[in-house]
Parts: C-alpha cells; structure tokens; sequence
C-alpha cells in the first residue's frame, strides 16, 4: 500500500486532465479530440478512484462502472459520427464542419 | 309590441355576427338568404311599426324600448334605448326598404365574388349601425351607430382590398369622416358639460330653456355638430372623400348614397333643430354650405367621365339641397327630398351598377353608348331615376320635393334670393348633367356590347325603386296643385312648420320657373351631348373643365395646406433628440447582437476554448474567494 | 510502493503527452494504450484491482479496438505534412497558459485542503459487485439503456449509403446542407 499523501494523487489526476484538455483544444483532428476526451475522463474517473480510496469507501469504484458505461456509449456514438464526416465531407478536420453558424 | 321596435336593427345585427362568424362554412346560396333575409325581416317590421304608430298615436309622439343600461357613471347614464318619432319613422322606412333591395340587387351582383359572405356582413352591419344611428334616444348612442356607418364605410369602399387604390379610397374616406367625428365628439362634451344629459329630448329641451337665442354656447355646439354632419354628408370642406368612395362595388355606392351614411349628417341637423335655430347664424352656415356645395358638385358632375363619379358628385349636390333646406328652415322639405333622393338614388346606382356590370367593368360613359336598345329595363328604369333627379315636372317625385326646396328658399323668413338662386342654378345644372349622362349612355351610336342581360334579383329591386321613384312624390303635393300634406303632416308633430314671409310671390310662379329651368337643362343636354357632340368636346378640353373634373381641385388644396406641411414637420420631427435616444437604443442593441453573434461561428474548437475560458475563469474566482 | 506510483505516475503523464502531440494517430494510440495500461497500474496500488482489471479490459482492449478500427476503415494517410499545417507551434500558446492558470488553481486548491489520513484497504471485486446489485442498481439500469442507446444510435448513423447498382434506380438524396446564406 502506498503512503503517499492524497494532493499528490489528485495533482496527478488534474495533470491528466490537463494534458487532456490542451489536446482537446490543440489538435484539429477529430480523432485526436475524440482522444483527448477519453484521456479528461479517464483522470475525472481517476478521482473517484482516489476518493473511493481515500475514504475506503465501495462507490468510487461504482461510479467508475457507470463512467465507463458512458465513455463507451460516447466512443461507439462519436466514431459513428466522425465515419459519417469523413463520409461527406472527406476529411477529419473539424473546422470544416462550419455549417451551424449565425448568418450575417 | 314595443319590442319589435328593438328588433330591426337587431335583425341585421345578427345577420352580421352570424355570418362573420359562419360565413365560411355556409353555402352560398345560405349566405344569401341570411344576408338579404334579416334585412327584408327588418323591412317587414318597419311598416308594421309604423301602423301601430299611426293607428295609436303613442302619447309624446314617440314608442321608447330601453333594452339595458350601457354606461352609467357620475352624472352620466346612457341606455340602450331605441326611440320611434316621426322623424326615425321615416328614416328607417327608407332604411330597411332601399336597403332590403339593395341587398336582393347584391345577391345576384355579387354572385360570382369570393368575399360572398364577407360582402354581406359588412352590409348587414352597415345597416344596423344605420339603423342604430336614427333610432338612438341619446347622443352617445346615436354617436356608436354614427362610428359603425363610418367604419362600414371603410371596410366596403376598400371592399376590393386588392387594388392599393381601393384601400387609399377607403383610408380617405375613413380619415375625412374622422375630422368631422372628432368635432363632432368635443360638441358632445360641450353639451354634456352645459347642459348634463345627453338624452336627445332633455337636451333640446334644457338647451331651449337655459341658452337664449344667438347665445355663443348654443352657436358652438351648434357648429360642432355641424362638422360632425359635413364630414358624413361630404359637404363643403369635407366633400373631398365620396367621389373616392366609388372604388366599393356599386351596392355598397347605391347603400352609402341613398340609404345610409351621408344622410347622417342631414339626420343630426333635423334632430338636433332646436340647437340650430337657437344659433341663427350656424343655421344660415348650413344654408350658405349646402347652396355652395350643390353648385360645386353640379359642375363638378358635369365633366366626370366615370359613370359612377357623376352619380357621386350628384349625391353631394343634392345632399347639399337637403342642407339648403334644413338651413332655411324648411325641415319637412328637406326630410321630404331625403327620402325621394334615397329611392331615385339607390335606383341610379343600381342601374348604373347593371350596366357597368353587363359592360365588363366599363366605366367610362364616353366608351359607353346606344344601349337604349340592348338594356330596354335597366334603360326605362335608369330614365325613371334620372328624370326624377333631374326633376321632371309634375310626373317625378324629384320635382315635388324640390321644387319645395326652391321655394322655401326664396319664402321662408331665414331664406335670401341668393340661396334660391343657387338652388335654381344647381337645379339647372343637375337636370344638365342628369340628361348628359342619359344620352351619352343610352343613345347615340352603338360602341360597345352587353355580354349578358340582368337578372331577374336585380331587375326586381329596380323596378320596385323606379315606381317609388316617380309615385313618392305624390304624398306630398303643393299647395296650389292638390294640397296634399301627408308627409310634412307627420313630421309636423316634431319638427317645427316654416314661418314664412307673408305676401311673397305665388307658389305657382316657382314651380314654372323651375319647370322651365329643368326642361331648359334637358334640352339643353340633348342639344350639346347628342346633336353636337363637337360642343362638349370643346368645352371638355379646357382648363376650366379640367378644373371641374378635379373637383375644383380641393384634393390640391388639401394637400398644400395640411399633408405637405404635415411631411415636412414630420421630416423635421424624425431626427429629433428622442428618436436619436431610441434608434439608439436599437442600433446598440444591434451591434452588441452582431458582436455576440460573431462567437457563434460554428467552430467546434473555438467553442471548446470558450467551455475552457468559462471553467478557468469561473475556478480562479472561486479560488480567491 | 510508493516508487512504484510514481514510475506509473511520470509514464503516464509522459505517454499522454506524447499521444496528444502526435503526428500519426496509430502511434498516438499506442502511446494512449501505454498511459492506460499506466494508470491500471496506479489503480492496482491504490487498492482496486478490479477496476484495474476492467481499464486494460475496457479502455486499453475495447475502446482503443475501436479507434484503431475506425482509423482503418477510413484508411486515411495521416500524412505528417497535414498534421504539421494543424499543428503550428503557435497554436499551443493560448492552450499552454490557459492550462498553467488552471494548474496554479488546482495547486493553489490543494493547499487549503485540510490534511487527512487515509484510510487504507483494499476493496475486493466482490464488494463492488453487491453495491452495484443492491444500493446501484437503479443506476445500472440506467446505464444499460444508455449503453442500448448508444448502440442504436452508433448503428444508425455509422451505416453506410446503399449502393445503387442502376442509376435509374437511384434516388435523388440532397446530402449538401442548404446553404442558408442565400
């Protein structure tokens, strides 16, 4: 078991977030924002972890469960999505996808 | 039995709800039958009234119905109470009876037009307002029927709301009406405040008692109520709107004319005479007006091209008799032309309407022609009216009621040769005109060719209006031919008799010259318009012509005195510092929706960043709390 | 142990990283796997084997699958140049210190947190599953439907045009949005 104190712990789930979000923000690929998400909800779940952990309580686990249902409905929806882009568009870039925007 | 009374103008009412309401779901030929039936009903119930007020004299001359009480606040209560005189009794005679046959004329004129139901609502409310108007027992009453005639006027002159110039014909009418309307309702609270009652006969008894002859108040409600009936009845200053007022289809020309809405003004005048004869010089307004306005729109008619117009400014200058003799007086006689005018009227718009219909919509009588022959009714019926309207000696009606009128005009203790010469000179003028329109119409060479005959639905009612036309008259003969008093007999019981000047000149004397004067005008029409055709050709390039034809250009007055300087204030008024404070207001709010909008770009990215903005900033402010 | 966590604690940051910059997305996702398979490790020592067991499982195996599925079919070239053009180094700025100023947060967060000992222990596979049956199990009703949602609507809007083997027989489908502009 480790005795490391828990700010360290949560300081290295927000680094993940963190690099996530740069991503997100970064990259123009779709494929690579899509990544960059699961990266955010994979250090979001990694608090419930550590908190589960901490408190040595069952339900961060729980709710890691059900954070895994949801990426995975997010994955399965979201590369539909970028199959139909790529489809009509041809390309991965999401800038192109400009469509809904104000008209003036 | 009284109630009966509240029913005929009830019955249009309801005409007018019902098909407003179900007109769209109803066939036509119900629609026809509800429309012209509730009138009819309306028209049985009159002569049935006027029976039992004829037979049974009710005590104070008049059958009251109170149905509720409208407005009752402070020192004002007005009821919904309907009152029958002599007076109302023969206005809602020719009411419901031109009206009833105006609108069995409509169910065929009309047959093929889609706004069937709409058409008939508004005249089914036109005439209940109408209705309402001569029936009230209060001014405010009077004044809610006086605004329904108005509105109705609207909405049928702009009837074909298609045409932009319709709906600028109907806009016109609405807004000159309304200038008179408004005097009209500021000489209400004059009297309201003077006198403390609106019920019309406590008026005009409180007003006889308190306000002596000439006195300044009685003059200015006197004058108010004056503008309100100028701005209905299209006289001098006001006249502008009713030639206009021909862009309706021709019913709504013969109802507006003959039935309803400018013989308001001539019904307020002879209701409310004891506030005029207090005010002399209002009176003698009244007289000047109408003898002024029958002169101008006489040679306003002379020069119009469209069959409808001469007849509209025809209605003006004989609208402008009635004035003449209310403002003499002679209150019966005007009553008397009234209800002459309204049967030869209604006939020659009808008429009219049969033949522009037949035409294709032709309204130019210069295109028109020779069709004596072709519409043997609508000619012999049109000639009936004419001949009445022009005045025709001892066989039409029209030459009793105005031969009346001239020699009161001249006898009559508050008339002047000037006033009687007028009135002779526009009687000239009117059988002129009347018989121009007959010839170029109905003879001379053949240019243009009926596609149909009229229908029986409309043959009908012109027939019946042609034999009113010429035996109406006959109630009401002169003393020096027959001496038959029934209709100012009647009236005599409300209306005060003439005084006139004693020792003038014989009846008889008039009735040649005007005789003369008419048969003059005929003639003369045949001569001009038929024989040399050069002549009026002559006379219809000049300037003068062209003048007439503008009628008198007051149209341009108009517009130089009060729309242009109107504009220019309107102009100088658009920049002023609170329409800056406001179209600033809009133009900020539209630059900061135009800055906002450029946010949303449809970039999925530049929203993300917004999303991590937001969550940054929102987190370091927590932090620091 | 403690080692341990922070060997798995600086790879995982470091492959994340790497997966993020990358230029080509195979190897972005292996860099990805290599940071899943780090945190499962950290998992395990934070004492939950299971859910350390169901990140390779689901994350690294499942999902990842799907990726590389994805980049497949569309078997796009992921050439370096395109990426090189997306990824200026100026476009890492506004991202860099928006991330700093939320990190000097969460630094800045976690120093007022008052201290606590944690309480060790380890929480076996078979207590997660009776809290999920019992106390959770309206919530994993939930997330059935989700899941059967998102395999409808991922059925739905993955699938392909059909192929028109005539062009009489074809109909004419507007794919171009409308543009509104006009």
């Amino acid at each position: 078991m480790v005795t490391i104190p828990v700010e360290i712990q949560i300081l290295f789930a927000g680094l993940l977030f963190l690099i996530g979000l740069i991503g997100l923000l970064v990259r123009r690929n779709v494929i690579f924002m899509l990544m960059s998400i699961e990266v955010m909800f994979n250090a979001a779940g990694m608090v419930f972890i550590i908190a589960g952990a901490h408190w040595a309580q069952v339900d961060g686990q729980v709710m890691f469960i059900f954070m895994l249902a949801v990426t995975a409905a997010e994955v399965s929806v979201g590369l539909a999505i970028i199959l139909q882009m790529f489809h009509h568009y041809k390309t991965l870039d999401v800038d192109e996808l400009n469509k809904l925007k104000e008209i003036n | 039995m009284a109630i009966l009374l509240a029913l005929i103008p009830i019955l249009p009412l309801a005409g007018f709800l019902f098909l407003s309401i179900m007109g769209g779901r109803i066939p036509r030929r119900m629609i026809a039958f509800i429309g012209a039936g509730l009138i009819g009903m309306a028209a049985m119930l009159t002569p049935i009234m006027g029976l039992i007020f004829l037979v049974s004299p009710p005590p104070g001359g008049a059958i009251a119905v109170t149905l509720w009480e409208w407005i009752s606040t402070g020192g004002l209560t007005a009821a919904i109470t309907f009152r029958l005189d002599a007076l109302s009794l023969v206005f809602i005679f020719v009411i419901t009876l031109v009206g009833f046959l105006i609108h069995l004329y409509s169910v065929e004129f009309m047959a093929d037009d889609e706004g069937y139901a709409r058409f008939f609502a508004y005249m089914n409310l036109f005439v209940s307002s109408m209705l309402i108007l001569v029936l009230a027992d209060n001014l405010l009453l009077l004044y809610l029927g006086w605004e329904g005639v108005g509105l109705c006027s609207y909405l049928l002159i702009g009837f074909w709301y298609k045409e932009p110039a319709n709906g600028y014909a109907a806009r016109k009418a609405f807004i000159i009406t309304r200038i008179g309307d408004t005097a009209m309702i500021i000489g209400l609270f004059l009297l309201f405040i003077h006198l403390n009652t609106l019920n019309i006969q406590e008026l005009m008894q409180q007003a006889a008692v308190k306000w002596g002859q000439g006195s300044s108040l009685a003059t200015w409600a006197a004058l108010l109520l004056l503008g309100g009936a100028l701005g209905k009845s299209a006289q001098l200053p006001l006249q502008t709107w009713l030639p206009d007022a021909m862009a309706g289809p021709s019913p709504v020309s013969a109802l507006i004319h003959a039935a309803t809405m400018v013989t308001a003004g001539v019904y307020l005048i002879a209701r409310t005479h004891v506030l005029f004869a207090l005010a002399p010089a209002v009176q003698l307004a009244v007289a000047t007006i109408g003898a002024l306005t029958l002169l101008l729109a006489g040679f306003s008619a002379l020069t119009q091209h469209d069959l409808k117009r001469v007849l509209a400014y025809s209605t003006i200058s004989q609208i402008g008799y009635m004035f003449l003799a209310l403002g003499v007086g002679a209150w019966s006689a005007g009553i008397f032309h009234f209800m002459v005018h309204a049967f030869f009227k209604a006939l020659l718009f009808l008429a009219g309407g049969a033949v522009i219909l037949v035409l294709n919509e032709e309204h130019d009588i210069f295109k028109m022609g020779g069709l004596r022959k072709k519409l043997p009714v609508v000619f012999w019926t049109f000639l009936i009216g004419s001949a009445s309207l022009a005045a025709l000696p001892l066989i039409t009606a029209g030459f009793y009621s105005k031969d009346q009128i001239l020699w009161f005009a001249w006898s009559a203790n508050k008339g002047n040769p000037w006033l009687w010469a007028a009135g002779l000179t526009g009687a000239f003028l009117t059988s002129l005109y009347t018989f121009r329109l007959v010839f170029l119409v109905f003879f001379g060479e053949s240019k243009i060719q009926p596609t149909h005959q009229p229908g029986r639905l409309m043959v009908i009612p012109m027939v019946i209006l042609a034999a009113f036309s010429l035996l109406a008259g006959f109630i009401e003969l002169p003393g020096s031919m027959g001496h038959i008093r029934l209709f100012s007999g009647l009236l005599d019981t409300i209306l005060p008799t003439v005084n006139m000047i004693h020792g003038n000149l014989p009846e008889v004397f008039f009735q040649v010259l005007s005789a003369v004067v008419s048969l003059t005008g005929i003639y003369l029409a045949y001569l001009v318009y038929l024989k040399k055709p050069a002549l009026g050709d002559s006379f219809n390039k000049t300037r003068l012509s062209n003048f007439f034809y503008q009628g008198w250009d007051f149209d341009r007055l108009y517009d130089i005195l009060f729309v242009k300087p109107l504009v220019w204030l309107a102009e100088i008024d658009k920049n002023d510092f609170i329409d800056i404070f406001n179209s600033a207001i809009a133009r900020i709010t539209l630059w900061f929706s135009s800055l906002l909008s450029l946010t949303q770009n449809g970039k999925l990215r530049w929203y993300v960043m917004g999303f991590a903005i937001g969550i940054v900033f929102i987190l370091t402010i927590l932090m620091n709390l | 142990m403690n080692t341990i966590f922070y060997i798995a604690a600086a790879l995982a940051l470091i492959s994340t990283g790497l997966a993020i910059a990358g230029k080509n997305a195979i190897h972005s996702l292996l860099f990805l796997i290599l940071s899943l398979l780090s945190i499962s490790v950290i998992f395990y020592i934070l004492g939950a084997p299971f859910i350390a067991a169901l990140e390779i499982i689901i994350y690294a195996g499942a999902v990842m699958v799907l990726f590389i599925f994805v980049i497949m079919m569309l078997n796009v070239g992921m050439e370096r140049e395109t990426e090189k053009r997306w990824l200026k180094p100026r476009m890492w700025v506004v991202p860099l210190i928006l991330g700093t100023i939320l990190l000097i947060d969460f630094i800045f967060m976690l120093k007022t947190m008052a201290h606590e000992e944690t309480a060790r222990q380890i929480i076996l596979p078979k207590q997660v599953g009776v809290s999920l049956f019992t106390t959770y199990v309206l919530g994993v009703e939930i997330a059935g439907m989700l899941l059967l949602a998102g395999i409808v609507g991922a059925y739905h809007l993955g699938r392909q045009k059909k192929k028109v083997i005539h062009r009489f027989l074809k109909k004419e489908e507007i794919i171009e949005v409308p543009n509104l502009k006009k």
